[in-house]
């Protein structure tokens, strides 16, 4: 009898660690459902491939009159090799779900989905966009960050105050897609490497082709596609015009 | 059965006619294996199905021109370059492949390097000969050096550069990391031009800690650094409650007094006015090295000395009057430079920065006194886990050697490491395990845990796998060697003068000190003599919108005149001579000239302000008193070619002419009024 107790004991136990062991996440059992889902806050994010975002996704399940709804699941979803930690949450008590993002191997633009499902069991999903930045653009980024952003960058912090007011032209920041998508790869490199008076413009934009090498513009350029909004869609090749 | 076997035997081997026919087919199908295991070898298959993607694009022609079928092969013997990798990659270098996303056939990203002169596997890790997928990406029992993520890919460029790049951010912060840690106390790191990473954090000397603070203090601090300063730059060591008793036992016996003792000072007792000391703290700057926490609980202020939110819990009152009053006298070595304070500042200071308190903080800590054995045990556990490798401590001897060296922690053979239950079996994840959570390998392992955040943790592993057998073995002709801080110190009166105030904390000189202010070394060339003077008698702030200012150091008139003669006199540049270009020989015509090209041609006032009254630029420096402050002759050398005169500096390179560089000296030092009389108008 005895035996047996501890056999069954010791059954338990080695059962106990192999389940500890497997790899299934266990299905989220949903104790609500919302009528919509939306962003908080986390998209529009600038990172680095391979690497986490500053920010985590948040997402916000709504009910009919638009308040949070708790404990409703929401899973998280994006292309291959993007990884999610939580990969699926219910929401907290203020209906909201949070999600860390760590973008693919590949530069560009990643959609990532977030959903969930509704009394009637319909899918809803919102989806937020990332740029992940290669190796080309973060070198842009950098010198972004040395040259042009506090005059091309409205934003002040403590540490960087921004000078765009104090010009009599305001400059472009460079995710205004509206306009710096019209401008071709060459017009860029013209005007970063002359000054603004190479294309007719504001001379308060100095020419930094004495000061920058070609790979650098070329690195600004790749950076202020990559951040453009809408993004910039390359015209590919064209071979004769008209 | 048996019937059936030699019914076969006779069909194919009965006579030598069959024989012979049975045993050709059998051949030429042996013949056929290796054709036909050529025919459907992985890498035929992706040279086919690129011919397959190109044919539909606009420029298969050019594409189809550029392919080539087969094996390649890149072969770079003084780089043990032996590569296949472009048999499948057979887009690397289409730049009209721009937009394909499916592996094999992406575009290589723009990079400095061309894949002829440096392979792939020199960055990319991985088995260069190899002609399967899996033999090429991954570790195989033959092969520990599996393809390099992706994210760490900036190791392969620190193999060769080990000067700093704007190219390989993360690599750079990854160094930097390693030294604002202080990792290479415990680890020795030797980079492969010979150069070890130095450690920069420059932890407390704990020679006299009793003067300073309390052993509850101590304790307290021992068992969770941060939680006295989240910004705290010691780890945790996840010390028990007993081991940190003993400790702080230990350690505060060790201390000895100063030489000579603190003396508390008479009539220091004066109410503090909080006002003043907000006031007196602002207009030192202490904020550009020493955070707080502000009442939303966010941290502002510089990295350079320690967070002050709960100085007042820290440090007792007399330490801090006499560390405020002159901090060479409690640690000779300090960054913090010696203002000269008189008393009553001293006390207005003090009483601001002892209303800073962190009551909590030692709010559960009750201390017996210790027993022999607490501190001699305190003292076990002070050598066990090498506290003097950072720390001074009398009667214990900084350990050599105490933790592993890195040299060569890239190439570190997998088998030669310990994984634990979740730790993917490769080299860059047991690095990031362990710079993560290094208990997590072992409750006894020494290493403690230090709070970072998880991309800080990829930057130092990105650092730390640049450090391979490649490395340290290759040609150094290869290598770009680091540019190494040199050991210059001024000599004489002036250079103890520049060593009590801590110049080099933010300026450097001839290689030798901080890059927080600028580089001073052709100072003397620059600017002229009355503007250093008035400079630091009263510093006033040069650029607007700059947070990190030189604070006031109240000096004397004498040493001012010595350091200003110091200055003047040593710090020059070679290039040219500072008296070479004569204000005098500017003619009205060309001051309006410079100031035209100032306003329209360069547009210089969108970074600078030379007229308070219009102007607005912030980013530059004000040249509204230019006059009063440079000579000539640099202005128009820095026009000319700014980057020379200071590498790294952010004006943009104009490329002006001789001519149009004359005037616009011309009309800068015809500026001659001082930000504040400026202001007035």
């Amino acid at each position: 009898m005895k035996s047996a107790v501890i056999a069954l004991v010791a059954a338990v136990i080695f059962s106990a660690g192999c389940s500890h062991k497997s790899k299934q996440p266990a299905p989220l059992q949903a104790t609500a459902t919302g009528a919509a889902i939306v962003e908080s806050s986390g998209g529009k994010q600038i990172g680095y491939i391979g690497t986490p975002l500053d920010q985590p996704i948040v997402v916000q399940v709504n009910d009919a009159s638009g308040s949070g709804v708790a404990g409703a699941a929401v899973y998280f979803s994006g292309p291959a090799r993007v990884s999610f930690t939580p990969a699926s949450a219910l929401t907290d008590s203020s209906g909201q779900a949070t999600s860390a993002v760590t973008l693919g191997q590949q530069a560009g633009r990643y959609k990532l989905a977030a959903s969930t499902r509704d009394g009637s069991g319909k899918k809803l999903d919102i989806v937020v966009e990332e740029v992940a930045l290669g190796y080309q653009q973060t070198v842009g980024a950098q010198l972004n960050a040395q040259y042009c952003i506090r005059c091309h960058d409205s934003e002040s912090t403590p540490e960087r105050v921004s000078n765009m007011d104090n010009l009599s032209v305001k400059p472009h920041p460079f995710t205004e897609g509206d306009t710096l998508n019209k401008m071709s790869d060459a017009d860029l490199v013209a005007i970063i490497t002359h000054g603004g008076p190479a294309l007719n413009k504001s001379p308060e934009m100095p020419p930094w082709g004495y000061t920058l090498s070609k790979s650098d513009i070329a690195a600004l350029v790749s950076y202020i596609r990559a951040v453009a909004d809408p993004p910039y869609e390359a015209g590919g090749l064209v071979y004769a015009r008209n | 059965m048996k019937e059936k076997l030699s019914f076969l035997w006779r069909t194919f081997f009965g006579d030598s006619a069959r024989a012979f026919g049975t045993m050709s087919i059998i051949f030429l199908l042996l013949l056929a294996i290796a054709p036909a295991k050529n025919h459907f070898s992985e890498w035929r298959h992706y040279q086919k199905k690129y011919l397959r993607l190109i044919r539909g694009r606009a420029d298969a022609v050019t594409l189809e021109r550029h392919f080539q079928g087969g094996v390649q092969q890149i072969w770079i013997p003084e780089e043990q370059v032996t590569d296949r990798c472009t048999t499948c990659h057979t887009g690397l270098k289409e730049a009209s492949l721009a937009d394909v996303s499916t592996q094999p056939f992406r575009k290589h990203p723009v990079i400095p390097h061309s894949l002829t002169e440096f392979g792939c596997t020199t960055c990319h890790r991985g088995q260069g000969a190899a002609t399967t997928v899996q033999e090429a990406h991954s570790a195989t029992e033959q092969w520990e050096q599996p393809l390099l993520p992706a994210k760490y890919i900036e190791a392969g460029c620190g193999q060769c550069h080990l000067e700093r790049q704007t190219a390989t951010p993360f690599l750079n912060q990854g160094r930097q990391l390693i030294s604002r840690y202080g990792c290479t106390h415990c680890h020795t790191i030797k980079q492969a031009d010979g150069a070890r990473i130095l450690p920069d954090d420059d932890p407390p000397s704990l020679k006299h800690i009793a003067d300073k603070t309390t052993r509850e203090w101590v304790y307290a601090w021992i068992k969770d650094p941060q939680s006295y300063a989240s910004t705290a730059t010691m780890p945790n060591y996840h010390f028990s409650d007993n081991d940190a008793r003993d400790i702080s036992a230990f350690i505060l016996t060790q201390s000895t007094p100063l030489e000579p003792p603190l003396q508390p000072m008479a009539g220091a007792k004066a109410p503090p006015d909080p006002a003043a000391g907000a006031t007196l703290y602002g207009q030192s700057f202490c904020a550009s090295c020493h955070a707080t926490q502000n009442a939303a609980g966010t941290v502002v202020g510089g990295n350079f000395g320690p967070e002050l939110t709960g100085i007042g819990t820290k440090a007792k009152p007399e330490w801090l009057q006499d560390w405020v009053k002159n901090p060479r006298h409690y640690d000779p070595g300090t960054m913090m430079p010696h203002y000269r304070f008189d008393d009553k500042q001293v006390a207005i200071l003090t009483g601001f920065l002892e209303a800073k308190t962190e009551p909590d903080f030692l709010a559960n800590v009750h201390l017996d006194p210790a027993t022999p054995q607490q501190i001699e045990h305190g003292k076990r556990l002070v050598v066990e886990n090498g506290c003097a490798s950072c720390h001074e401590i009398n009667g214990i001897k900084k350990p050599e050697n105490f933790a592993p060296e890195l040299s060569r922690i890239g190439s570190k053979p997998l088998n030669q490491l310990i994984f634990v239950e979740g730790v993917e079996h490769t080299l860059p994840d047991y690095i990031g395990a362990k710079v993560r959570n290094p208990r997590a390998f072992g409750s006894a392992l020494k290493m403690p845990q230090f709070k970072l955040t998880p991309q800080e943790i990829d930057a130092i592993t990105t650092a730390l796998l640049a450090l391979t057998d490649r490395a340290q073995t290759q040609p150094p002709s290869m290598r770009i060697a680091s540019v190494q801080e040199t050991h210059y110190e001024p000599a004489g009166q002036a250079g103890q003068l520049m060593h009590d105030l801590q110049c080099f904390s933010c300026h450097t000189i001839n290689g030798h000190g901080g890059d927080m202010a600028p580089d001073l070394t052709w100072e003397g060339t620059a600017v002229q003599r009355d503007w250093l003077v008035q400079f630091l008698k009263n510093p006033e702030t040069l650029r607007p919108a700059l947070i990190r200012r030189m604070p006031k150091f109240n000096l004397t008139d004498s040493e001012i005149n010595t350091l200003s003669d110091y200055i003047m006199t040593v710090y020059q540049t070679p290039e040219f001579d500072r008296d070479s270009l004569p204000a005098a020989q500017f003619t009205p015509a060309s001051v309006e000239e410079g100031r035209q090209l100032f306003y329209s041609k360069f547009a210089c006032q969108s970074c600078h302000i030379a007229d308070f009254s219009k102007d607005k630029g912030y980013i530059g420096p004000a040249l509204a008193g230019t006059g009063m402050r440079f000579n000539a002759a640099w202005i128009y050398h820095w026009l000319k070619d700014p980057q020379a005169l200071r590498s790294g500096t952010i004006e943009p390179n104009q490329h002006m002419t001789d001519d149009e560089a004359r005037s616009l000296t011309a009309f800068l030092m015809s500026l001659k009024s001082g930000p504040k009389e400026a202001m007035k108008k």
